[in-house]
């Protein structure tokens, strides 16, 4: 009685802790949140469905063909000198090359469908947002409504965004799986991201790209709300009372990773421009 | 006074540079690992020191195998390196693993800095110290066996490169008891790894180590070059040399062309760190995009440089192995030579979120899996060849059998990186580690270890333990898929490279399984040693002196093993691509030469020794800023070049009476053994000569 309430209880346990495994996979692309996302899972599957057939032929002959001519099968035949055979060839070089090509169309069209450049179509014109990527932080802009926020980015549903990125360090990269891909952010520079989210939810947000021992802790919450919400947010923040200031914009730039976002309420004129030239300027 | 003195002579030392006076400050988990790991070396070096010492091999391992120019002794040397660095940077996978498996939600027993600079000597070491030297040395034995030479084109070169990758693997060791390494990942991207970021004296390390190497290894490409196209014996035409010494070929080429990106990376970024340059800083006009160029025009063809050769190894095993002619040669040569150039073209799919148009990244995805064609090929090659043929599970041949399954699927995952849309989502994750170890460890390093057992009996007289070879094996194959597999999953969950600490507990099950693969990985390791040490134990037993234990297929079976150093006592002349298996089904495999003659080969050197050590001083003096260090070095190893050249006395000659003595000892040996079947040649009946069926 008592090993069995033992046996279930274990099994219990051990089925809880493969279940929480399995709530990995909703954190990435497969439980996609916005339209960019989407195709990408869609690319994805059609992919790995060409690539079924491209393993499978390896998977299955590679253990058959060893297996039946083992040395102790002596039920077959023998053929020490012969090595080569036309026919051969072309299964081996034609398919391949066929999946290839066929593989190729597809790269080009998605590859300029999902450029990261390429502005969502949308009746709505899209939200700008303005990312940094910071030591071990990151500080998002929203210019067009005067606030700005470390590693909370808000979004308004069904509404495209465009993110500028540049960065105030080394270079860094920003990914938010369930919406899209990555791009870099680097000092001087500014690169583009497209993204939407197509319901309302909490998705998470890192950078990608090692920057320092902090590195680990640069993550934050991308909140997408009903418009109505949305816009009631951004007057909550912007009557937060806690300016970017120039008290406030060193901190900025010190290593560290805040433990709960920080909200400004407002920020100063092109902050965004003035951290892409502050960075290219000689360090004292 | 004195404050100026100790500045100069010990540059940027202070106590506080020792792992123990860290750990004795602040005695956490983590510090206290790294002096453990600085104790371990320490204690390693005065422990061989100590042997060496006690058993009075000093002389004989300084005149027989520190300065010999043997291309078979350095390839040994090579290959020992290789284990040397391998053993350690699996340790360091393994704390890696057990740290991320420990950091769910806490931050585990690393602190973030001693993680990042495992990882970063991790893949530094797997790719510059234990990769390169691995195919390196295993080039180097046998290939000039293969294509009949007595040596390698530039003998004196060959040593000097082993000593300069020693040198260079040195520093990567006294990085850990004095300083630190550097925290930017094998890659070393700059502006992280500049000044302004990492001031201390990892990222000098890093630099000086790979320069080194890069360094060694691009004179080691055109040594093998030139050996390739110059020293063939008669009859031996490009068309007829076996695959191994095409991929060894196409390899070279690689390196001659790919380590100077890396060098002029590496220069570059030296350059920023201690003149005030800015190529690749953030102000003053810099730009890293530079860098992220340099060095992938040099990292894409690297792991082609570490992936062609291992493709020639398999080549070998599965003919052999299957007792057949490989299948397809010439389609083997021209995927080989197609990879090789196609190499060139792919760079960019390491950085495809870099913000480059749609056009550019679209062309070099189809670009790379374009690349996947002939390599796709091989794989059928090597299948077709045991079509028809009696194959045999050896240990090699079980590398070769998990190598071909395990590779498709790396191969796969290869193909959705190559898709740029597909890259953007999982470029930095562990879906990449997972993607490039699932390419590099059946790849490159079970077609070492499929070499290492092939050619091991070749090269020392007696065949490795079976036994042990199938435990280690299988492990390696268990504890891959184990640690790899999970690793796809959180990749594509988002959980990044190189990170210290997890925040998601839905990681947690994966990263456990991935952990107990790590585990099984350092056992397989271990049984490694401990086949070696059994066979040693049993050596008299497996002995192969007649020098084909496996019914082998080309010159280098055509001979003893061990062989004699001068390998060939007349060159040999070939007819055919497979010259030893022909002249065994003809009957007359051991042709006695026509007459024995005296045998000219190049004297001892210390050249190498004293370059590869003072250059390692040199670029310790560097990265410590101790100037006068590195002044005299450099000096000096201008001066050892300088004297090099007047040395007249540089040949010795091994005269015909006593070739003819070794010869005459080792045919009357062969002549009483008698040779076995196949069936029987993993037991101690095989006594090196193969019986000729079919
Ligand atoms: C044999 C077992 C091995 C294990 C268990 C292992 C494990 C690991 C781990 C845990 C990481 C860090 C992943 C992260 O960034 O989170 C890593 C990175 C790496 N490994 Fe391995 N590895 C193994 C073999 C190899 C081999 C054979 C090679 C190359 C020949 C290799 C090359 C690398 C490289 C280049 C990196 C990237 C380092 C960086 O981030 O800069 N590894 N490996
Ligand atoms: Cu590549």
């Amino acid at each position: 009685m008592n090993a069995s309430r033992g046996k279930s209880a274990c099994f219990a346990l051990l089925s809880a802790f493969l279940l929480s495994g399995c709530n990995a996979v909703k954190l990435g692309v497969m439980n996609h949140a916005g339209p960019i996302a989407a195709s990408q899972w869609r690319l994805y599957s059609i992919v790995a469905v060409v690539l079924i057939f491209v393993a499978g032929p390896v998977l299955l002959l590679t253990p058959l063909i060893a297996w039946h001519y083992r040395l102790s099968n002596k039920h077959n035949a023998f053929r020490p000198n012969w090595g080569f055979s036309w026919t051969l060839e072309g299964f081996i070089w034609i398919p391949p090359t066929a999946i290839v090509i066929g593989l190729a169309f597809l790269v080009w069209s998605y590859t300029h469908a999902l450029d990261p450049y390429r502005p969502l179509v949308s009746a709505q014109a899209p939200l700008e947002v303005q990312a940094v990527g910071l030591d071990w932080k990151w500080l998002f802009i929203e210019p067009d409504q005067r606030f700005a926020a470390v590693n909370l980015l808000v979004i308004p549903v069904n509404r495209p965004v465009h993110i500028s990125l540049t960065s105030g360090t080394v270079m860094q990269s920003l990914l938010i799986p369930q919406l899209s891909g990555q791009i870099y952010a680097m000092a001087g520079m500014t690169t583009h991201l497209n993204l939407a989210a197509s319901r309302p939810g909490v998705y998470r947000g890192e950078n990608t790209q090692f920057n320092g021992a902090g590195f680990q802790n640069e993550k934050f919450n991308v909140v997408a709300l009903p418009p109505a919400d949305y816009d009631r947010w951004v007057e909550q923040a912007r009557a937060s009372g806690h300016p970017l200031d120039a008290a406030a914009y060193p901190a900025l730039f010190r290593q560290s990773s805040p433990p709960q976002p920080i909200v400004f309420s407002s920020i100063p004129q092109d902050l965004f421009q003035r951290i892409l030239v502050q960075s290219t300027e000689p360090r004292s | 006074m004195t404050e100026g003195v100790w500045p100069a002579v010990l540059g940027r030392f202070v106590w506080h540079s020792l792992p123990f006076v860290r750990a004795w400050e602040n005695p956490t988990a983590s510090e206290i690992i790294g002096a453990g790991a600085a104790s371990i070396v320490i204690f390693g070096a005065v422990l061989v020191v100590a042997l060496i010492t006690r058993l009075g091999k000093w002389r004989s391992l300084w005149s027989e195998w520190l300065t010999s120019l043997d291309h078979k002794k350095i390839g040994i040397m090579y290959i020992v390196l290789a284990f040397v660095m391998l053993t350690r940077a699996l340790i360091e996978a393994v704390l890696m693993r057990m740290q991320q498996a420990a950091a769910v939600g806490s931050p585990g027993f690393l602190a973030p800095n001693h993680f990042a600079q495992l990882f970063s000597t991790h893949g530094s070491i797997m790719i510059f110290f234990m990769a390169m030297p691995f195919l390196v040395g295993l080039i180097n034995y046998v290939m000039p066996l293969q294509i009949g030479s007595r040596d390698v084109a530039f003998p004196l070169l060959n040593s000097i490169s082993l000593w300069l990758t020693g040198g260079a693997a040195g520093l990567m060791m006294v990085s850990l008891v004095i300083g630190e390494f550097s925290t930017g990942g094998w890659s070393g991207y700059p502006p992280y790894t500049e000044l302004a970021f990492s001031p201390g004296v990892g990222p000098d390390y890093w630099i000086w180590a790979v320069t080194l190497g890069s360094v060694g290894s691009t004179l080691t490409g055109i040594n093998f070059a030139v050996t390739i196209y110059k020293m063939r014996c008669d009859g031996m035409h490009l068309m007829r040399m076996p695959l191994f010494v095409w991929t060894a070929l196409c390899t070279s080429i690689l390196m001659i062309f790919a380590m100077p990106p890396l060098t002029v990376a590496t220069a570059l970024l030296a350059l920023d760190r201690y003149l005030g340059f800015h190529f690749f800083t953030n102000d003053l006009g810099g730009n890293m995009m530079n860098y992220a160029n340099l060095f992938w025009l040099f990292g894409h063809p690297e792991v082609y440089i570490l992936i062609l050769p291992a493709f020639g190894v398999y080549s070998e095993v599965v003919a052999t192995f299957s007792s057949k002619e490989l299948y397809g040669y010439t389609s083997l040569v021209l995927a080989t030579a197609a990879i090789a150039l196609l190499s060139f073209t792919v760079w960019v799919h390491h950085f495809f979120t870099m913000g480059q148009n749609a056009n550019i990244n679209a062309a070099f995805g189809i670009a790379t899996m374009a690349i996947g064609v002939p390599t796709g090929v091989k794989i059928y090659d090597w299948i077709w060849t045991m079509f028809r043929g009696e194959v045999r599970f050896s240990v090699p041949m079980l590398y070769s059998l998990a190598f071909m399954m395990t590779f498709v699927l790396g191969g796969l995952t290869g193909i959705i990186l190559a898709i740029p849309p597909l890259d953007y989502l999982v470029h930095n994750t562990l879906f990449l580690v997972a993607h490039f170890h699932n390419m590099l460890i059946p790849g490159l390093l079970y077609a070492m270890l499929a070499g290492y057992h092939y050619w091991f009996p070749k090269a020392f007289g007696f065949r490795l333990d079976e036994k042990w070879g199938r435990i280690s094996f299988g492990c390696w194959v268990a504890g891959f898929y184990l640690a790899f597999m999970p690793l796809y999953v959180l990749g594509a969950a988002g959980m990044a490279r190189r990170t210290q600490e997890v925040f998601e507990p839905a990681f947690r099950p994966w990263l456990y399984v991935a952990g107990a693969g790590a585990l099984v990985l350092f056992c397989a390791l271990a049984f490694l040693f401990v086949q070696l040490w059994v066979s040693i134990r049993d050596r008299d037993a497996n002995r192969v002196f007649a020098g084909d234990p496996w019914d082998g297929r080309g010159l280098e079976w055509s001979i003893s093993a061990p062989p004699p150093e001068y390998n060939y006592a007349a060159l040999p002349r070939v007819h055919g691509r497979d010259p030893f298996y022909e002249a065994k089904r003809k009957g007359n495999p051991y042709p006695p030469p026509a007459s024995y003659d005296d045998i000219e080969l190049p004297k001892n050197s210390k050249t190498g020794p004293v370059i590869g050590v003072v250059g390692a001083a040199t670029a310790f003096g560097l990265v410590w800023h101790m100037w006068w260090l590195a002044v005299i070095g450099v000096l000096a190893i201008g001066a050892t070049v300088i004297a090099r050249s007047f040395a007249r006395d540089v040949r010795r000659i091994i005269p015909a009476a006593e070739i003819e003595r070794t010869e005459r000892r080792w045919l009357r040996a062969e002549a009483e053994i008698t040779p076995i079947p196949r069936a029987v040649e993993t037991t101690p009946a095989n006594r090196g000569l193969a019986e000729v069926s079919g």
